[in-house]
């Protein structure tokens, strides 16, 4: 409220111009009047989000279990997945279109390319982190590799594939607008710079605050699926 | 994957005569050479339960996991019911940690039946025929509550039933109740006793409390420090049910904790 209030205050100063800083009643007006127009692109950039989030999941999980299982490979792999993240998007996104064409492509994979990686890190170390006396355990039980990773690592590794899905999820909204940015027909990302040109100021701040919604609500349904998902990770569980 | 999937898990009788026999068994850890255990012999005989004791660091938890074919020995040979290969003693002896490493996102019922998911019985098969021990062992009405709601002892005893479970004929217990407090130790010591009583297996069990190895073995062997040899073994020829209560009064039983002190404080002298 009082960051709002100061947001007013602010943007009403007569030295603030007003196409540098748009004032929240002007923001929450460009979000009535344009309705329809932002909410048609927000579900444009929804969908490029979700997808490309989709797949980032599958693929972070997959990659994590075979360099959990495979330490060549996960020797091999980990400098090439660092260096994934080194790629500047930005610089990048223009040949992703030029790779994939003007559709909904190029976004997906901008998209997984920065989610894969928190949640892939933060699997691989779920995984390596059961203890050893479990492994141990399991081992006397007579448990082939495949069950051991079934029934224990996977599971224990749960909280922190979540983890990773909430950095992966308030992230993938960047990755969205990078790959609009570099040339789309629709989303939100692509209203805000086209919003920017054309000196549209409150139509850019109304953007940018759907944008930051989308990351914020994704980033607490992901919490909201590890409860779901973990009950018996509960700080609260009795002692 | 094993075919034991059909095999009886209730009954794994031990025949007599043959148990666990470890020969002139030497252990070393690290680069340095640490000698975890020296020159150690020791034998188990088919249905009884031996108890090792010995203080902190004498290799106990080695020995197990020696006879459990979790390690190997740098020389001399290990052999459980004639099974040398490691693979082999493992399909033979349940090892049972010293915590209960229950899985938490478990309820205790499929944290029993762990063992059997793990030789290829299907989930509700599993939980099924783990069922009847939940009555059995006093765990009635715990199958479905998760390991952070139930008590220490109530978690050691599913960690137990797992244990059983696996079906092998050797049980190999490390220090089961080391992390409980006395009160509930003191009674979790007789409820482990009567299970026993009911299961005539081998057993291997490891402590570092001499009132404990006399009330649940039939011999104690006394381990002396690091690196850990058989510095003493004792029959315990006390007769069974054995109760804490009772035995206090008993002659030979403060006899036999009195013979036990003096090895132990022989050894660390």
């Amino acid at each position: 409220m009082a960051l709002l209030a100061a947001w007013q205050g602010v943007a009403s100063l007569d030295s603030v111009d007003d196409l540098t800083l748009a004032s929240p009643v002007e923001t929450w007006r460009a979000l009535r009047d344009d309705w329809s127009l932002l909410f048609d692109n927000a579900w444009v950039t929804f969908t490029e989000v979700l997808l490309g989030l989709g797949i980032a999941v599958v693929a972070g999980v997959v990659l994590a279990v075979a360099m959990h299982l495979s330490t060549a490979l996960r020797d091999a792999a980990y400098p090439l997945l660092v260096a994934s993240q080194a790629i500047p998007i930005v610089v990048m996104a223009p040949l992703f279109v030029l790779a994939f064409d003007y559709g909904i492509g190029p976004k997906l994979a901008i998209v997984a390319l920065i989610c894969f990686f928190p949640i892939t890190v933060n699997v691989l170390d779920g995984l390596r982190s059961t203890p050893p006396e479990l492994l141990k355990l399991m081992r006397s039980l007579g448990a082939s590799r495949l069950q051991t990773l079934r029934r224990v690592e996977l599971p224990a590794s749960l909280p922190s594939f979540f983890s990773g899905l909430r950095v992966a999820s308030s992230v993938s909204v960047i990755g969205a607008v990078f790959g609009e940015w570099a040339g789309a027909e629709k989303g939100l990302g692509r209203l805000v710079l086209l919003g920017n040109n054309q000196l549209q100021t409150p139509r850019v701040y109304a953007g940018v605050v759907l944008l930051t919604l989308m990351a914020v609500g994704l980033f607490a349904l992901a919490t909201l699926a590890e409860r779901l998902a973990c009950p018996w990770n509960r700080k609260e569980a009795h002692a | 994957m094993q075919i034991e999937a059909e095999a009886p898990v209730q009954e794994p009788r031990s025949r007599e005569g043959d148990g666990i026999v470890l020969r002139d068994v030497e252990r070393r850890f690290g680069r340095g050479g640490v000698e975890a255990l020296a020159r150690l012999s020791l034998r188990v005989r088919g249905g009884e339960v031996l108890a090792v004791v010995g203080p902190s660091g004498c290799g106990k938890s080695t020995l197990l996991e020696l006879v459990a074919g979790l390690q190997q020995p740098d020389r001399g040979t290990v052999s459980v019911l004639g099974a040398e290969s490691p693979r082999g003693r493992r399909d033979l002896c349940a090892y049972m940690p010293q915590n209960d490493l229950l899985l938490p996102w478990r309820d205790a019922l499929a944290n029993a039946a762990l063992a059997l998911e793990c030789q290829g019985v299907g989930r509700r098969e599993a939980r099924r025929r783990a069922e009847p021990l939940f009555e059995r062992f006093g765990l009635a009405e715990f199958e479905r509550a998760r390991p952070a709601e139930l008590s220490g002892g109530m978690r050691q005893r599913v960690a137990f039933l797992r244990t059983l479970l696996a079906g092998r004929p050797v049980l190999l217990l490390d220090e089961p109740f080391g992390a409980l407090d006395s009160i509930t130790r003191a009674a979790m010591q007789e409820w482990l006793a009567a299970a026993l009583g009911g299961e005539p297996r081998t057993v291997l069990l490891v402590t570092h409390d001499v009132e404990e190895a006399l009330l649940l073995g039939d011999r104690v062997a006394i381990l002396s420090p690091r690196p850990g040899r058989v510095a003493a073994e004792l029959e315990v020829d006390l007769p069974r049910p054995r109760r804490r209560r009772k035995l206090v009064g008993d002659r030979r039983f403060t006899d036999l904790l009195g013979r036990a002190l003096d090895q132990l404080e022989a050894g660390s002298a």
